[in-house]
């Protein structure tokens, strides 16, 4: 991904800083700009998620694309976050302990990097609750 | 609108075709169709054609111009043509313009295709490429692939209804039994369960036989106004429904993880559009990208009650000779998946089904056929009903 286009979404991607529509309540983590039950009667502001939630499914990648095969076999999951919405991540674990509704916390790590010498990608991924 | 039919279909084989270029393919099947229907080419109207990622695989955008050129109805006679892109779907698209564009009025005679030459590319390329049919910004970001996706559908599907490993290899088992029966087929070879079992795991659960491969190959169908069909062909198909739906781009964000909600709608358009009920369906060609696909999609086509549909894949009753045959073709596993050509392959089984030329993967006494074709993980299902016209 281009530095722009990952720059651009940086403090919702480090922060996990979403949307909320105030009109219905619901949450939006990846954050939308159109609530698609208001739409434009929805009223959309910033929300910065708490980072706690449950595996909702997940699978391990074994034959990863080439710039995170340096991590596979490596799991990844759709989370629930406590308010509801739900995201894509990878999860930070010994592949044996994952499973459905696990409950997971958000962590800032290395998402992907460009090679030895482009750009870093940080980010959210989660780790299991003890 | 005006009745719709389906004149001519023309398929290249599919596989790993080294010596045949993109241009090849979309002119060997565009001549076939032309062939098949009896079609001067001075006589079409207007093309539309599946294509999902030209620009990645060969490097090559405005397809729409190079098809038209390159069976020369360009320099010649410029009609009008048209890609349409939804990822795998691309190809199911083309027929519904196309079909779009004749039951309009708009156009007579119109030829839908669909393309892909996936293997010019590395096979990095090609799994990258194909990950933009996903969420690019907050899947594939996260080092999610392809499989992966389908993947955790599986999982999902297992956790609540008890799906067992054997009942999704049966899947395999069964497309390749069917695709051995296809001369046009990438893999003409019966497997068994455990070469299923046997083979590596790519995103668990899914293993590298629950998968469909990557495939170059291109097919096109001509549609022309139901009362011109007989000008043209003595075994029209009457295209009875064609609908589309679109559901969220990320996995994450839909309502049931294993349930295709745009499945779901444009299945239910399509039997309203068609006016036939889900026991009139003789075989259906649906989107088996993985083997967890084609069970969602008998369900959720409504063929069977939610979490059933292993238990009827188990039992035969969707291999050839079963209650509802599915995949006669062998599906995208066994007969291949050219992305942006699968939609059109599917209407091209469809018509040789109809016709009863499908030497030893025919349906007995077929009346009508149904396809499904979907794009992404869900995000776009377009699903057509035809109907032997003679």
């Amino acid at each position: 991904m281009s530095v722009p286009r990952f720059w651009r979404k940086q403090p919702q991607r480090y922060n996990i800083i979403g949307t909320k529509c105030e009109t219905c309540g619901s949450y939006f983590y990846p954050p939308r700009t159109v609530c698609p039950e208001c739409r434009r009667d929805g009223k959309i502001v910033e929300h910065k998620f708490k980072g706690t939630g449950k595996v909702v499914t997940f699978s391990i990648i074994r034959t990863a694309s080439e710039p995170y095969s340096y991590e596979s076999p490596y799991p990844v999951a759709v989370i629930e976050l406590d308010e509801g919405t739900r995201m894509t991540a990878p999860v930070v674990c010994d592949i044996e302990e994952m499973e459905i509704g696990m409950p997971v916390k958000a962590t800032f790590r290395k998402i992907v990097a460009d090679g030895d010498s482009g750009m870093i990608v940080y980010g959210t991924k989660f780790v299991p609750v003890k | 609108m005006r009745e719709v039919a389906v004149i001519g279909a023309g398929l290249t084989t599919f596989g790993e075709k080294w010596d045949t270029s993109f241009r090849q393919m979309c002119v060997e099947a565009g001549v076939k169709a032309l062939e098949d229907s009896n079609v001067d080419g001075n006589q079409i109207d207007e093309m539309f054609v599946g294509n999902m990622s030209g620009g990645r695989f060969v490097l090559q955008e405005h397809i729409s111009a190079l098809i038209a050129d390159a069976v020369g109805l360009a320099s010649t006679r410029h009609i009008p043509s048209t890609r349409t892109e939804a990822a795998c779907a691309s190809g199911g698209l083309a027929f519904r313009q196309a079909y779009t564009a004749v039951a309009s009025g708009m156009s007579d005679i119109v030829i839908a295709a669909g393309v892909e030459k996936m293997t010019d590319v590395d096979g990095g390329v090609t799994t990258d490429a194909l990950a933009g049919a996903a969420d690019r910004e907050w899947e594939g970001i996260y080092g999610v692939t392809f499989p992966s996706l389908y993947a955790m559908i599986a999982k999902d599907y297992m956790h609540r209804y008890g799906l067992t490993r054997e009942q999704l290899a049966q899947v395999a088992v069964k497309n390749h039994y069917n695709g051995a029966r296809n001369p046009i087929a990438q893999f003409r070879k019966e497997i068994t369960i455990e070469t299923v079992m046997k083979s590596t795991l790519v995103a668990d659960p899914i293993r590298l036989m629950d998968c469909s491969p990557v495939t170059d190959g291109a097919g096109a169908v001509i549609l022309c106004p139901l009362e011109r069909a007989k000008e043209f062909t003595d075994s029209p198909v009457q295209v009875l429904a064609s609908t589309q739906a679109t559901d969220t781009l990320a996995l994450h964000d839909r309502r049931d993880i294993s349930t295709l909600d745009a499945t779901v709608a444009a299945g239910n358009r399509a039997f309203e559009m068609a006016k036939v009920d889900r026991k009139d369906i003789d075989f259906v060609e649906v989107h088996d990208c993985f083997t967890i696909a084609e069970l969602c999609a008998i369900e959720d086509l409504g063929f069977c009650e939610k979490g059933k549909a292993g238990i009827m894949t188990e039992n035969g009753e969707t291999a050839l000779g079963g209650k509802l045959p599915i995949n006669p073709s062998g599906g995208l596993k066994a007969c291949g998946h050219p992305v942006g050509a699968t939609g059109i392959k599917q209407i091209c089984e469809v018509v040789a089904q109809l016709r009863g030329e499908a030497g030893g993967r025919q349906v007995d006494g077929a009346e009508i056929g149904m396809t499904h074709n979907v794009g992404g993980s869900g995000a776009t299902v377009v699903t057509n009903i035809l109907r032997r016209a003679n």
